[in-house]
């Protein structure tokens, strides 16, 4: 395998915002124990700004440090914003990734999607989120 | 920081003695053996002395021993050039689900081009029922290859029953030795078998000299073409210092494995015992006693593989996971499927393979190191978290 990048390293030996958000505005679980990787975000809101973010995540070195980068990328972003918020984004932030582990920022940018999907639902209003599909595996918790 | 190397299941250091056998042929005995002039000869000699010590290291004759660059190498040419030399004997093959890639490899490449395969599984513990293979042998059957010991989880196999149904049954029998030679007796006429692979750098020899084992009058078809070496069966220069090297470290551990087993075993039941009481939700997998005596194979529940390893790696300690997330297909080890590991908790596996380097420091420093990484780790996950509010529910 390729070797992880130092900003990965940085994001995983000392990962940001690691935690649970109690009276969260939405939470997004998604990934597999099967597959490796299994990933929780959980996200306040205020007056439509991403106030605050926190993860819990089970995976890999990569899974660890995207869930770090995207809780930080999303903080203090409009709900609008954060749903443009990629994938390859939170790889690029991090320095890249190795080819296998393209599928930890895939599901980063998932639980995020998930989240804000979950903070719609509670509020009532249709959810314009559109949760990417990831190729080749699914994503059902058991 | 103290350093802890336990990865010998993936490479052992050459040691120094081996090392010191080795340099001679590299500038000035640097002979090609296939030269009938003195400096040629002298290699030529290196390579056959080599030879003997390896041959005596399984209880095989030296012209029973067919040196090739790597375990996978030994593998392939067991797997292939057995069949097809033996092909008119029929076209179908036994092998156990557990066997290292570079048998299954080939298996499944002969599959495509035609044989039947039967594929056998295991028990709980990785142990191949021999009742099995007896089963599975039909008047078809070409080769039955089992592998000595399994190099994850350090299970070893019913050889010596296995071959009394080959041998009765008249089918070839090859098994991969290449994670037990060194380390536990192996002995070909013990185990009975047809054929064995073995390799040098898993008991302190170099990286590149590995060996098959045939017994006289086996047919084999070389895979490596266009060359006398090795009495036609694998053509190519020989890498002379490599080969030295396999030689010294097998005359080592000719004398050397009992110590080896009772040290390692030692160290090894120390440290489960020690990861046994720290760390919940824990399980060993593999045989409780048949089982090679450096090998240990621990599952952990909420935690991952990699993330563990990494984190043990930044305290100075060198292990392997057999996490999925490594790996491209995102799926767990073969072998931890096969002995019905549930999914969810073989991706927080961990492979720790001990060596004679190892002290009992080294094992305590360990017992110290990965129970609060796990629980840093658990204390992270949502699936950890889940079981705790279920718990509390």
């Amino acid at each position: 395998m390729e070797q992880y990048s130092s900003k990965v390293m940085e994001h995983f030996a000392q990962p940001h915002n690691v935690g649970e958000i109690p009276d969260a505005d939405g939470v997004g679980t998604v990934g597999n124990p099967v597959c490796g990787d299994v990933m929780r975000l959980y996200i306040k809101v205020a007056n439509n700004i991403i106030t605050e973010a926190k993860f819990k995540t089970f995976g890999c070195g990569a899974a660890i440090a995207t869930s770090s980068m995207v809780t930080d990328m999303v903080k203090g972003k409009s709900i609008d914003e954060a749903l443009k918020i990629s994938n390859a984004a939170v790889a690029e932030a991090l320095g890249g990734l190795p080819k296998v582990k393209m599928h930890c920022s895939v599901l980063a940018e998932e639980a995020l999607k998930s989240a804000l999907d979950d903070y719609y639902k509670k509020k009532g209003i249709p959810s314009p989120v559109k949760i990417p599909a990831e190729a080749g595996h699914e994503h059902n918790m058991e | 920081m103290r350093k802890v190397y336990l990865d010998h299941a993936a490479t052992t250091p050459v040691h120094p003695k081996v090392l010191e056998a080795m340099l001679p042929y590299f500038i000035v005995k640097f002979g090609n053996p296939s030269n009938l002039h003195d400096i040629g000869r002298e290699a030529k000699n290196a390579v056959e002395e080599a030879r003997t010590k390896t041959a005596a290291l399984i209880g095989a004759k030296p012209e029973e021993i067919f040196f090739t660059s790597s375990g996978a190498e030994a593998n392939n040419l067991a797997i292939k050039g057995l069949l097809q030399a033996n092909g008119q004997k029929g076209n179908h093959i036994v092998v156990s689900q557990i066997e290292h890639f570079s048998v299954l490899y080939p298996v499944k490449a002969m599959e495509k081009s035609g044989y039947k395969v039967t594929y056998i599984d295991t028990d709980k513990t990785g142990l191949v029922n021999p009742d099995n293979i007896a089963r599975a042998i039909t008047k078809e059957t070409v080769l039955v290859s089992i592998m000595h010991a399994n190099n994850e989880i350090g299970t070893i196999e019913p050889i010596e029953q296995i071959s009394k149904i080959t041998r009765e049954k008249g089918v070839l029998f090859h098994t991969d030795a290449v994670a037990s030679t060194g380390w536990i007796p192996v002995d070909v006429q013990a185990l009975g078998v047809d054929a064995l692979s073995l390799s040098g750098h898993q008991f302190y020899g170099p990286k590149g000299a590995a060996a098959l084992y045939l017994r006289k009058g086996v047919r084999i078809k070389p895979q490596i073409e266009g060359g006398i070496q090795e009495e036609g069966r694998r053509a190519g220069t020989e890498d002379v210092p490599a080969i030295v090297g396999l030689g010294k470290a097998a005359e080592l551990a000719t004398v050397d494995i009992p110590r080896r087993m009772t040290y390692v075993s030692v160290l090894r039941d120390r440290l489960q015992k020690g990861l046994v009481d720290k760390i919940e939700n824990i399980v060993i997998n593999g045989h409780p006693t048949r089982r090679l005596p450096h090998n240990l194979n621990v599952s952990m529940r909420y935690v991952e593989g990699e993330s563990m390893l990494l984190f043990l790696n930044m305290q100075g300690i060198a292990v392997s996971s057999g996490s999925a997330c490594t790996s491209r297909a995102l799926k767990s080890s073969h072998v931890l499927v096969c002995i019905g590991t549930d999914a969810a908790i073989a991706n927080g596996t961990l492979l720790l393979s001990l060596g004679m380097g190892n002290t009992r420091e080294d094992i305590d420093y360990v017992i110290e190191t990965l129970p609060p990484i796990v629980q840093r780790l658990r204390e992270m996950s949502p699936l950890y978290e889940d079981m705790i509010k279920k718990a509390k529910a």
